[in-house]
């Protein structure tokens, strides 16, 4: 009765915090809604008993990309009103039949997997989070290191691309101008 | 009533719906990045809702790698977009037209 609530009322706060960020014109507004539907969709987890990834959603998603949006759009000019696209006909035929064909296949899949086996089955007599670690960390402790390079990378190309000269707008001059520059600091340095 | 595998499949379709109609009218790269994480966080649900009802912690699994991708693409693409933006002013997605030679 409770879980039904539960999930009635966060299915339909989610909805309606992602449809205002797809259709507002404003991307601040855009930005708010979209971290509270995060905040939202981490109930769900609670609610199927998977306590970690609900917590790893509130910090990861509302923690970290939230505040990298924010901070991000401080080099924006978010205030101007958003331009949309013309509706294209072709492209909303073709969404729905997408989703169409996916409601389809979501009703079909259950009739599909009756006799399906757990690959890796719920340990009796562990939390969550203890569960987890034992799965992560024997059969897919691969992906889990692999994971762990891929976001490395992604930390040092986005402080790279981001982080460098930052009052220069150091892409628009070539190396030359660059060394040319950092010559003439030396030289303001000196005197 | 019960809450089943469907309701929560049902719920997944309908937010990588909304994500999709997102992707497919934003103009503005910023908000384009916001309907992909629709789109990444919808599936995350699907994976979580399969891994309970089935009983498999595979779906969990998935979902941490799924949340793993997420956060490296908004730190390599918001890079990008600033330099975009640095060079061009905007971030509109006809600009990026130029790229088509």
């Amino acid at each position: 009765m409770f879980e039904a609530i539960a999930f009635y009322l966060f299915a339909f706060l989610t909805i309606a915090m992602f449809f205002i960020t797809v259709t507002t014109s404003q991307a601040l507004y855009a930005l708010t809604a979209l971290a509270a539907g995060m905040i939202f969709i981490s109930a769900f987890f609670f609610i199927l008993g998977a306590d970690f990834l609900g917590a790893i959603q509130i910090v990861v998603y509302s923690g970290a990309v939230m505040a990298l949006y924010a901070f991000g759009m401080m080099f924006f000019d978010t205030t101007r009103e958003v331009k949309e696209k013309n509706g294209n006909k072709y492209i909303v035929v073709g969404m729905s039949t997408l989703a169409a064909i996916l409601v389809v296949a979501i009703f079909a899949a259950p009739m599909v997997s009756e006799n399906i086996t757990a690959l890796y089955p719920v340990i009796e007599g562990a939390g969550n989070t203890q569960q987890v670690g034992m799965v992560l960390f024997t059969k897919y402790l691969v992906p889990f290191e692999v994971a762990a390079i891929m976001l490395l990378v992604a930390m040092i190309s986005g402080i790279v691309l981001a982080g460098k000269k930052m009052d220069l707008s150091l892409t628009l001059y070539n190396t030359a101008e660059i060394d040319d520059m950092k010559k003439d600091q030396a030289k303001k340095v000196l005197s | 009533m019960e809450i089943g595998l469907n309701h929560y499949l049902v719920l997944s379709t309908i937010l990588f719906a909304i994500g999709l109609v997102g992707v497919m009218r934003r103009k503005n790269l910023l908000l384009l990045f916001f309907a992909t994480e629709i789109l990444l966080n919808s599936v995350n649900i699907a994976f979580a809702a399969i891994s309970h009802f089935y009983g498999d912690l595979t779906g969990q699994m998935f979902a941490f790698f799924v949340i793993a991708i997420a956060a490296s693409e908004v730190a390599v693409g918001l890079g990008l977009l600033i330099v975009w933006h640095k060079r061009h002013g905007n971030i509109d997605l006809d600009s990026l037209s130029t790229m088509r030679g």
